[in-house]
């Protein structure tokens, strides 16, 4: 049984943290909002590269003179995975989730003969795959002094991945991220974004181009990647925060729970201490 | 009044401008070009350049760095990387840009690219 002042003590330090996962989560609350406003704000770009861009794909095909982005290059040994985590923890399963799926991929790509290598953004995934995978790091985006995503990030971790894929260094390239469901469900996804992949194609509205289809489609491809992967970063965002906000909550919870608890057990360790003193105060008045 | 089409100008990070034009000069890759209601649905790359929007209420002028133009019987949208309005545009910035859109590309590109600036630089009064 602790001592009065134990208990106390204890009540008071988880008073106090959870005034702080109290705090954390509404800051991951506010910051969600922003998150989730930035990335619908980018969402009608997206769709209007993704629409143009399969009426594109569909029209120009895989043949053998397609962009090498689109139909690739011939061989799928070397894969890059571009794994997106998190730059913080203390949210839940979010950058575990995204690692535990990578690493899956990973260990099929190895068990089927190919060649893993690996980009890491956001500190958290870089650290959880070290151990295992950190032969196939490639390289690593800092994003930790980025307040806010923007299309410049996306355009950055686009040039490293199209470099070593002109190169010839990698031959097919997936990136992971949380997709974001909603405050409580984020789903792990992987999405390959080199050769690109549009689905759809039955776009049936017939376009002049200007210039010729090819040239538009080997200017837009770049771009439609860097949309993918700006897109992705924007999920992963809200989904961070996403999952901050529900971890939280739940810490919060089990804050306000253990207080609870602990109060009743100090409330009755005080009632038993009172109880005793009395019981020797009479038995002492008794025995006179 | 004249038909109008629905302008849409989206940068990747949010919309620009989203309302009911007359007709909407390109700055596009082959040439200016302009779009106006019932024009044959068209894609075109666009180079640095001015992009006029006439309206109801007056002609708004974005500077584009560059992007393409989904153009529709109705509608024209411009997927711009980035799109400044004219009035907004300042010596220091168009710098900024030039700085930005010229490397990694070859000698031809890059001059056709620096000659867009100036035409835009001309254009704007800087």
């Amino acid at each position: 049984m602790p001592s009065l002042k134990a208990l106390k003590n204890r009540i008071g330090s988880v008073k106090n943290t959870r005034k702080i996962t109290k705090a954390m989560q509404m800051v991951a609350a506010a910051k969600l909002r922003r998150a989730q406003e930035a990335a619908e704000a980018a969402r009608p770009y997206a769709e209007r590269m993704t629409a143009v861009m399969s009426a594109l794909a569909a029209g120009v095909g895989t043949g053998d003179d397609a962009p090498r982005l689109l139909a690739g290059n011939g061989r799928d040994q070397v894969h890059l995975l571009v794994v997106m985590t998190g730059e913080r923890g203390l949210c839940g399963g979010f950058n575990s989730s995204i690692v535990k799926l990578a690493r899956a991929r990973a260990n099929e790509l190895v068990a089927q003969g190919k060649t893993v290598k690996m980009l890491t953004v956001g500190k958290k995934g870089r650290e959880q795959l070290k151990r295992d995978w950190s032969a196939a790091f490639v390289g690593h985006v800092d994003l930790g002094e980025v307040k806010r995503v923007g299309y410049g990030n996306a355009q950055t971790i686009t040039r490293q991945v199209n470099a070593a894929f002109e190169d010839g260094s990698v031959d097919v390239v997936t990136i992971f991220y949380n997709r974001f469901q909603s405050v409580i469900s984020q789903i792990p996804t992987m999405q390959q974004i080199i050769p690109a992949r549009f689905e759809g194609g039955a776009t049936t509205a017939l376009y002049d181009y200007e210039p010729s289809e090819e040239v538009i489609l080997a200017d837009l491809l770049p771009r439609s990647i860097a949309t993918q992967v700006f897109t992705a970063l924007l999920e992963n965002g809200a989904s961070e925060q996403g999952a901050r906000m529900s971890a939280m909550d739940n810490a919060t919870r089990n804050a306000g729970d253990m207080i609870n608890k602990l109060t009743i057990q100090y409330n009755r360790s005080r009632q038993a201490a009172i109880t005793k003193e009395l019981i020797e105060i009479i038995s002492g008045a008794e025995a006179l | 009044m004249a038909e109008t089409v629905q302008f849409d100008l989206v940068s990747p990070e949010r919309r620009l401008a989203s309302y009911a034009a007359t007709e909407v000069q390109l700055p596009g890759v082959a040439g200016d070009m302009t779009a106006m209601e019932g024009h044959e649905p068209t894609i075109t790359s666009l180079r640095p350049g001015i992009l006029r929007v006439v309206a109801a209420d007056g002609t708004k002028a974005f500077v584009v760095t560059g992007g393409f133009a989904e153009i529709g019987q109705k509608s024209v949208s411009v997927l711009a990387e980035m799109a400044i309005p004219m009035a907004d545009l300042t010596a220091a910035k168009l710098d900024e840009l030039m700085a930005n859109a010229v490397p990694g590309q070859d000698r031809d590109v890059a001059d056709k690219t620096a000659a867009d600036f100036q035409a835009i630089r001309a254009a704007a009064g800087l």
